[in-house]
């Protein structure tokens, strides 16, 4: 079912950090986008800063990061507080990328809503999604 | 009345048709989409009109006449996390266990031409390698170990050319000449713009790095090998077997090119390019895929380039294990499956091998994983016996039929690439991220429908996921090594860095080797990133532009 009775939900997909490996990501837009939703990616090194800005700029209800050099615990959380700063936390942030257990907790308790590891279906991210946002899917 | 005897090709073909078939739904085709017959015979393969022999053209069979019986492949095991000095150590414990050659890992600050203090490189330092500032950090890498008597390789890309001049320099405080050194330097800008992502120069500056290592080390460091162009990390991105393959060796061809253009002689750099590739786990494919690389190579080598020493059309490579094979789920099973994956590159006649670490898909390796990952290959190469026959499959109907099926549609690649123009026309128009990102979206749709599957992800599932020991990075690393970085800036003789970094931007500017350059900006101390600033300033940078 695609959301169209309402403005559907509108999602920024961003690489955070330095390294360039794309393909999780690009992969994960394209399932979004064919569910549905209206998908933006930022493309790669994109700062904190530049995430939200983006985020903001397009009216985005949630941002989707992805990362795989090891830095998610310095650079996700750092989203999060951009959006605090901003005054944006209305804007629901999940990750996805080589996130170990032990820091999958951590990175909730820091204001990241869900982390989708390797081997997750894709199905499992749109339903995650779905249940999410129901008014509007 | 005679009775005449059947076809027993016919007799089967009626048996298999007439039986059931399992109907699981899973694919028959190849993991990169080439349809498979369930039965190859002698009728499947073109009659070449002469036998194929290792170590002669077109090297099909290999590029030496000795296979593993003159001498075995290198056992390379790339690593490099936190500190120079860490990794430092960790190089001696993978040498007194019997690894063969040295492999650098180096962290994303460093990949992507960054200080260790940049605002930009906070989180990344040494995460997914070591982190490498200026010479100082190169000196501390290699302490105790002697790079007149070992081979190391470097994976490094846009700043390629300031990281062999490191180790040039470091080499000179051993006292070892230039000469004597051997080793390879990934140094492949293409397969960034392709696939991993990892520049900084527009492609023309890029490309002229490039050509200015090639050309300065087969002068100057004759016994390296100056590029190793990469399939490893297209077929990383998603792409197939047969992608993987040609767009490599288009890339290759790219740079001979660029080496011609320059006003190069075809046999004074060919001998010294090297390739990479994957080996992923559809076991066939993969063999065939590297059998298919040599043909092909020698062919244009010889034929289109005009090269004429036999040394010039011997394609020799590097494999690693496909990391992207690997699953967080079960991650025991990584160990099967690596094993799996390195005899399939061993087949295919490697010169060299990585192969992974089961815990290589959650973070760095353990010591233990890794010393697992060692003894995989020294296992095949001692006790499996794969060692002692050259080319082993080598007439195998299927083996020589999906060789020549690999070569056909990796020659329909070029003629592709060449109506679009050549490699970095293609790269402009976005041609191999499409092809590499729709082929990475197919198969993960066929993972969806289970029409694959990978064992412990989409089938045969455990309810918990033992959790195993993962290497964790100290957070306090990152202050330390920003703290190093400094030091060195506030030691060296200043005066002598900026005058070095000056000379640099001149040259950028004209059209001097900057090799020479380089190499008296590293010893003067100049920074990794004060060297590719001194570059950037002439050259600009790249963005490109994102296509989903």
């Amino acid at each position: 079912m695609a959301p169209t009775a309402t403005k559907p939900v509108r999602i920024i997909v961003a690489k955070v950090g330095l390294d360039g490996h794309d393909r999780g990501v690009k992969v994960v837009a394209r399932a979004l986008r064919d569910a549905g939703y209206e998908v933006i990616y930022t493309g790669l090194r994109q700062t904190p800063e530049m995430v939200v800005d983006a985020a903001l700029q397009e009216d985005a209800q949630v941002i989707g990061l992805s990362i795989h050099s090891g830095a998610h615990m310095t650079l996700f959380p750092a989203v999060v507080d951009e959006l605090k700063r901003r005054k944006a936390t209305d804007i629901v942030v999940f990750g996805g990328g080589i996130i170990p257990d032990d820091d999958i907790e951590a990175l909730k308790k820091r204001g990241v809503e869900v982390i989708f590891t390797p081997g997750t279906p894709l199905h499992d991210i749109v339903e995650w999604l779905r249940k999410r946002f129901p008014e509007k899917s | 009345m005679k009775v005449r005897a059947r076809d027993p090709k016919q007799v089967w073909q009626e048996e298999f048709e007439s039986s059931p078939a399992r109907d699981d739904g899973i694919e028959t085709s190849t993991i990169s989409g080439i349809p498979l017959q369930p039965l190859y015979t002698a009728g499947d393969r073109p009659r070449r009109e002469e036998e194929e022999l290792p170590g002669q053209y077109p090297y099909t069979r290999g590029i030496h006449s000795t296979g593993y019986r003159g001498r075995l492949w290198t056992m390379r095991q790339f690593s490099g996390f936190a500190t120079a000095e860490e990794t430092n150590k960790r190089y001696k414990y993978l040498l007194a266990n019997g690894q063969t050659g040295l492999s650098v890992a180096f962290d994303m600050p460093t990949l992507m031409g960054q200080d260790s203090d940049a605002p930009t490189s906070r989180g990344e330092v040494g995460h997914c390698g070591v982190a490498i500032d200026s010479l100082a950090d190169m000196e501390t890498l290699f302490d105790g170990i002697p790079l007149g008597d070992i081979t190391t390789s470097m994976t490094i890309n846009s700043p390629a050319a300031i990281l062999l001049c490191m180790y040039i320099a470091v080499a000179e405080k051993q006292g070892v000449p230039a000469s004597r050194l051997g080793g390879t330097l990934q140094n492949d800008i293409l397969k960034e713009f392709i696939a991993q992502k990892e520049f900084i120069f527009p492609p023309a500056p890029s490309m002229r790095l490039v050509v200015d290592s090639i050309e300065y080390c087969a002068k100057e460091v004759p016994k390296w090998n100056t590029i190793s162009i990469s399939g490893y990390h297209i077929r990383e991105a998603g792409s197939t077997a047969v992608q993987e393959l040609a767009f490599t060796l288009a890339d290759g061809m790219a740079y001979v090119d660029a080496c011609l253009e320059r006003g190069m002689h075809i046999d004074d750099f060919a001998s010294r390019l090297s390739f990479f590739f994957d080996a992923h786990i559809d076991f066939f494919e993969e063999i065939a895929k590297f059998r298919a690389a040599r043909r092909i190579w020698a062919r244009w080598m010889r034929e289109r380039y005009g090269a004429q020493q036999e040394r010039s059309w011997k394609l020799r490579f590097h494999t690693q294990t496909a990391g992207v094979s690997l699953t967080a789920q079960q991650p025991e099973l990584n160990i099967a499956r690596t094993a799996i994956e390195a005899m399939a590159a061993v087949l295919g006649g490697t010169q060299s091998l990585h192969t992974n670490a089961m815990d290589e898909v959650l973070a760095l390796p353990t010591d233990k994983a890794a010393r697992i990952a060692l003894r995989t290959q020294q296992l095949l190469a001692y006790e499996t016996g794969a060692a002692n026959t050259i080319d082993p499959l080598g007439g195998s109907y299927f083996v020589e039929a999906l060789t020549d099926e690999m070569e056909r549609q990796a020659e329909a690649y070029f003629e592709r690439i060449d109506e679009i123009g050549g490699v970095i026309p293609a790269i402009e128009v976005g041609f191999f991220q499409k092809e590499i990102a729709d082929a990475a979206f197919r198969y993960q749709k066929e993972l969806e429908q289970k029409r694959r599957i990978v064992v412990g992800v989409n089938d045969f599932l455990v309810e918990d996921n033992e959790p195993i020991d993962i290497l964790r990075i100290d957070p306090k690393l990152e202050s330390q090594q920003a703290e190093r970085v400094r030091e060195v800036r506030r030691k060296r003789d200043g005066a002598k860095t900026s005058n070095a970094l000056n000379a640099l931007g001149k040259a950028a500017a004209g059209n001097d080797n900057l090799m020479p350059y380089i190499l008296d900006a590293v010893r003067a101390y100049a920074t990794e990133g004060e060297i590719m600033q001194a570059m950037i300033e002439v050259f600009g940078t790249y963005t490109e532009t994102a296509v989903v």
